[in-house]
């Protein structure tokens, strides 16, 4: 049984110490997968996802990934395909974004409500039209309200180990949860950077023994019917439906528990931390704050340093998991800031507003005080947010320390 | 390459399902579609000519033959009316399940 899924340098001494590579988040997220060693993957590409799976194939196909891949004709059936994998007991992935997304929404709300524990990849990528094939949140975002475990990676270190964490954390039997692994199109699945790869044994020891198939099963000796009709206005119809929904619901609120002891699981073995729900970054002492979420936050955090030597008193706040909101989290993270600017990589067109932002106003109504804020759009379509833009961030947000709340939206790329 | 199977297999003995994760139903209901039908086929023998145009459009296959005409298996019909409407003899009527 050869599963080894990459070279190994010789020696047993050596055998153990990481291995640094250099290569893009979508390769790091392929890497990551095969060390978690699902049963079954099913594929169809999808720009800027493609080159994940063409690299999920290859490890495959190198006999470096020992899992089944069926090669779909959409990706409707690609989720298709693994809830009936994941139902006979298999660890099951997949990526997409995009139309792609778009088009699988019907087996994807149903994911979620089957409490499938499917990790799938979201390439993040605008929404069309206008016709785009470029980053943005806006697919992912679109989704936000099905269910999913949805989590935003910052680097291509970030992405590679929390792809792993993902199927922890969704097969966890307190969450039962499909969970999307949300890396930046263009910016993290093109951008190299260095990574270091975890030893195979030590994933194996992380993830422990796999036990995904124990909630349900096809099972020839025990004839169910899965997802039958429920509902309906008589006899036990509603009630039955709100139990589901409600435990449903109690897997979200347990996954905020989950993903930070998951997360402090892999720092204690592995040596590397990142904040599992929420990052707080120069908040000690700020008097005002920016929120990010994904891979802006290196440009952002930049900017903040630079603002911090010219004397203002800025912090970062970073959202890592999105879905569910970590609002606890974010309730400590704001502190005693007076001001808070949060920065979208997407439209809520409801609103007239970023999404995260409106999500963060329910936050700040909790909060007991008023909190100014305001909205920046930024980064659509493939567009940078750079640090320049990170300081019209910062210099707005500060003046909300003494002037008014603006109703409209910035948006940061509109006279590039 | 060795085929490695996820284990440990589904325990029949050992599984405790929740009966709030995944929706499953382990007993048969005894819902058929004739139990919600609003209106239902009436043939007219004398104008049934067994031209089986209502066995090949009705999309439950509740059609039976009988001995001259051919009628309808009303726990499994669900009141559509397509075979009324394709009916090239006018041999069939939909009426209310009230009347």
């Amino acid at each position: 049984m050869s599963i080894d899924t990459l070279e190994k340098p010789a020696g047993a001494e050596a055998r153990r110490k990481p291995k640094a590579i250099l290569c893009e988040g979508n390769e790091a997220a392929a890497l990551a997968v095969a060390l978690a060693r699902p049963d079954m993957v099913a594929v169809y590409p999808i720009t800027p996802q493609s080159s994940l799976v063409e690299h999920v194939a290859k490890l495959i196909a190198d006999g470096k990934m020992d899992a089944d891949i069926v090669d779909a004709e959409g990706e409707h059936s690609v989720l298709s395909v693994l809830q009936g994998g994941a139902l006979a007991g298999a660890r099951t992935y997949t990526a997409t974004c995009g139309p792609g997304l778009a088009f699988m929404f019907e087996p994807y709300f149903r994911t979620s409500g089957m409490r499938l524990p499917i990790v799938m990849s979201i390439v993040t990528r605008d929404g069309i039209t206008p016709q785009c094939v470029w980053g943005g949140h806006q697919d992912a975002m679109t989704v936000r309200e099905v269910g999913w475990v949805q989590i935003y990676c910052e680097t291509v270190q970030e992405v590679l180990d929390t792809t792993i964490m993902a199927f922890k954390i969704a097969e966890h039997h307190d969450v039962m949860l499909p969970v999307n692994i949300c890396l930046d199109g263009n910016y993290l699945s093109y951008g190299a950077s260095r990574v270091e790869l975890p030893d195979q044994a030590d994933v194996d020891a992380f993830m422990g023994p796999k036990d995904v198939n124990w909630h349900v099963a096809l099972d020839p000796l025990r004839p169910m019917a899965v997802d039958p009709l429920t509902g309906g206005a008589g006899g036990k119809g509603p009630s039955t439906f709100v139990r589901y929904r409600k435990s449903q619901c109690r897997g979200m609120q347990n996954a905020l528990r989950v993903v930070e002891e998951i997360h402090d699981e892999w720092e204690q073995r592995f040596g590397r931390r990142f904040a599992p729900l929420v990052e707080e970054y120069r908040m000690d002492d700020a008097d005002f704050a920016i929120m990010t979420l994904g891979s802006m936050t290196g440009a952002a955090k930049d900017a903040v340093d630079e603002a911090r030597d010219a004397g203002k008193r800025v912090g970062l706040i970073k959202i890592k998991t999105f879905s569910p909101f970590p609002i606890e989290a974010l309730q400590n993270a704001l502190g005693r800031v007076r001001a808070l600017g949060v920065v979208d990589r997407s439209v809520g067109f409801r609103w007239n507003c970023g999404p995260m932002y409106q999500e963060t106003l329910g936050v700040l109504y909790r909060l007991g005080r008023h909190l100014p804020s305001m909205s920046f759009i930024g980064g659509l379509a493939g567009a940078d947010i750079t640090t320049g833009h990170f300081h019209r961030v910062i210099d707005e947000t500060e003046a909300l320390l003494t002037g008014p709340m603006p109703s409209e939206p910035v948006w940061l790329n509109e006279n590039d | 390459m060795t085929r490695r199977h996820s284990y440990p297999l589904f325990n029949l003995e050992k599984a405790k399902v929740p009966d709030d994760l995944c929706p499953v139903a382990t007993e048969v209901s005894p819902m058929l579609p004739g139990d919600w039908r609003s209106v239902r086929p009436v043939v007219d023998r004398d104008k049934c000519v067994k031209c089986a145009v209502c066995w090949l459009y009705c999309p439950v296959q509740c059609v039976e033959e009988h001995a001259a005409w051919f009628d309808f298996n009303l726990k499994t019909c669900k009141g559509c009316g397509i075979c009324a409407t394709e009916c090239p003899h006018g041999a069939i009527t939909m009426i209310g399940e009230a009347q």
